[in-house]
């Protein structure tokens, strides 16, 4: 057995982490389509501020995280569609102002400075039991979300109005998207901490829509560099004794240049298909 | 795909002064059909602010062609919005189908062609099959992702669109002119009872814009979907139109194209205005 293997922490790790990587990207892939990007983002500052407040309060952090990214990720969603804030004025408001109350608590409770800490960059080599059941659960969630509702996920993501008209529920698409996105990133946010968060959830995207010409493959490249970039990350980090983290999230960086450099090939390789042969 | 319109040669070879009754008869031919959209005493305002729709009542009925002309910022999208229920109208009332537009369902009736997608520019990973498929959505159908349905509708409406060797194109590779009809053909392949396009044609070059027009047309003709059309493009709405609403935020002329009279495009443009009907000129010389 490789020596990676036998600690029971990198164990719990590559359990952990391969269930985020199947996650995080499966939902970023609809979330960048929307150009919802920052979402992620401003998400994972509100689960800080719930960690803080579940440390002052003494409730199982990540549960408190898990409350307050979902609760605020449907009221995003809600000042969103009806107007009363930009997108990404919404998105703005609910950053900066998690983000305030998360550095309040955190300078009113001098005890928990380490804890936070591993929370801000990632702390997946200290994954235990509470957490893998959490994200066991959520990807089963995900998992049935995303099956059970996968027409109505593509028909918003490629353009809200034709969706609708087309019969979709338009905004209990979203408002679920939303809320599901909340669940994600906290439980992103154990494996590379909420200041990276975002990217394990944008980044493998990303690099799937570099190559893929069909939603079907697209979901499924952005799971696989997902994981790839988890265990290559986790790897990385064990053998070079670096931040799990960093190794992550820079793992992802380098799918992003490997399939733009695959697809750029590609379109060396093929030959031009002719755009000349309709009419238009 | 050259499909002649027996109707859209009758408004044309009666395109002049002389034969306006003749034109009005074009109208008249579908007046007793069954009401597919109605605007009653429709008010809209963004904002609360000024009205971009001010008091608008008319039918579009089964069979129709209608064309909605209008200048930039008149309220021609507003409408069509209202009447797809994309937005709710601030005061009267707007039907499709006979229900209020708000509270519409049966969307299987309905194809819908807008001016552009939210997600142009975007790496969309989607094959114009898949985005013609995806108008054959009837409602949640917890296995959807790994059914292939309607391959054969799919195709049919490739071929009516013109588009058929397109099929495995990326979307987003596709030239505006290609994408319109790509979209023609998702709006079809449900066969819907109502058409509804949103200026289709801005973006696309003069020999593209005729050959889409007369795609629409032949819709409206050989394939009985009735139309709503929102143009700028008066020449085509003349050709293909059996029924014309101008609106600058209210309704200035309602009835058949060729009824329309400089006068009223100068009230809807706000400058003077001359019609030249071209079928007149020919016959002149």
């Amino acid at each position: 057995m490789p020596e990676v293997f036998e600690f029971e922490f990198m164990r719990r790790a590559l359990i952990g982490g391969s269930m985020v990587a199947v996650l995080a990207p499966a939902f970023g892939l609809f979330i960048v389509l929307r150009r919802l990007s920052l979402i992620a983002d401003t998400l994972s500052h509100v689960a800080l501020m719930g960690v803080a407040i579940g440390f002052v309060t003494s409730i199982y952090p990540t549960f408190v995280a898990l409350i307050a990214t979902t609760s605020s990720a449907a009221a995003i969603e809600q000042l969103r569609s009806r107007g009363r804030l930009p997108g990404d004025a919404a998105l703005a408001v609910f950053l900066y102002a998690s983000l305030a109350i998360a550095v309040i608590v955190i300078s009113k409770s001098s005890g928990f400075n380490a804890d936070v800490f591993g929370y801000l960059f990632g702390s997946v080599l200290s994954i235990d039991d509470p957490d893998l059941f959490l994200i066991a659960g959520l990807l089963v969630v995900v998992i049935l979300f995303v099956i059970a509702f996968f027409a109505e996920l593509t028909q918003s993501a490629f353009d809200q109005d034709l969706a609708h008209t087309s019969g979709v529920r338009v905004t209990a698409t979203n408002l679920a998207l939303a809320i599901l996105t909340g669940a994600t990133v906290t439980a992103s946010m154990q494996v590379v901490g909420v200041l990276m968060v975002g990217a394990l959830i944008v980044i493998p995207a990303l690099a799937a829509l570099r190559l893929a010409r069909g939603f079907r493959t697209a979901l499924i490249l952005s799971i696989s560099f997902g994981l790839l970039s988890v265990w290559i990350g986790l790897i990385v980090a064990f053998y070079g004794d670096i931040a799990a983290g960093g190794s992550i999230v820079l793992t992802t960086v380098a799918m992003l240049i490997l399939a733009e450099s695959i697809r750029r090939i590609r379109d060396r390789i093929e030959p031009k298909r002719a755009s000349k042969s309709t009419a238009i | 795909m050259r499909v002649e319109n027996p109707q859209s040669q009758y408004i044309r070879s009666c395109g002049t002064g002389a034969d306006l009754a003749a034109g009005s008869r074009a109208h008249e031919v579908t007046s007793n059909q069954p009401v597919v959209c109605e605007f009653d005493n429709t008010w809209y305002s963004y904002g609360g602010g000024e009205p971009a729709v001010e008091s608008v009542s008319f039918q579009i009925q089964k069979g129709d062609f209608a064309a909605i002309l209008g200048p930039n910022g008149s309220g021609k999208t507003t409408l069509l919005r209202l009447a797809l229920g994309l937005l709710k109208q601030s005061r009267g009332s707007v039907e499709l189908f006979g229900e209020p537009s708000g509270r519409f369902r049966d969307w299987s009736r309905v194809g819908y062609v807008p001016q552009r997608l939210e997600g142009l520019g975007t790496r969309f990973p989607a094959t114009v099959e898949e985005i013609v498929e995806q108008g054959l959505y009837q409602g949640f159908d917890p296995l959807s992702m790994f059914r292939r349905r309607g391959r054969k509708k799919v195709y049919d409406a490739l071929e009516i669109a013109g588009i058929s060797d397109l099929r495995q194109r990326p979307i987003e590779s596709l030239s505006v002119g290609q994408r319109q009809r790509a979209l023609i053909a998702r709006a079809i392949v449900g066969d819907p009872d109502l058409l509804c396009l949103d200026e289709p044609v801005s973006g696309v070059d003069a020999v593209g814009r005729d050959r889409f027009h007369e795609l629409i047309s032949s819709l409206n003709s050989e394939y009985g979907m009735t139309v709503f059309l929102i143009s700028h493009d008066i020449g085509a709405v003349m050709q293909g139109a059996s029924v014309c609403a101008c609106i600058n935020r209210t309704v200035v002329f309602h009835g058949p194209p060729h009824s329309i009279t400089g006068d009223h495009l100068s009230e809807l443009y706000g400058f003077p205005v001359d019609v030249l009907l071209h079928d007149a000129l020919h016959e002149h010389r």
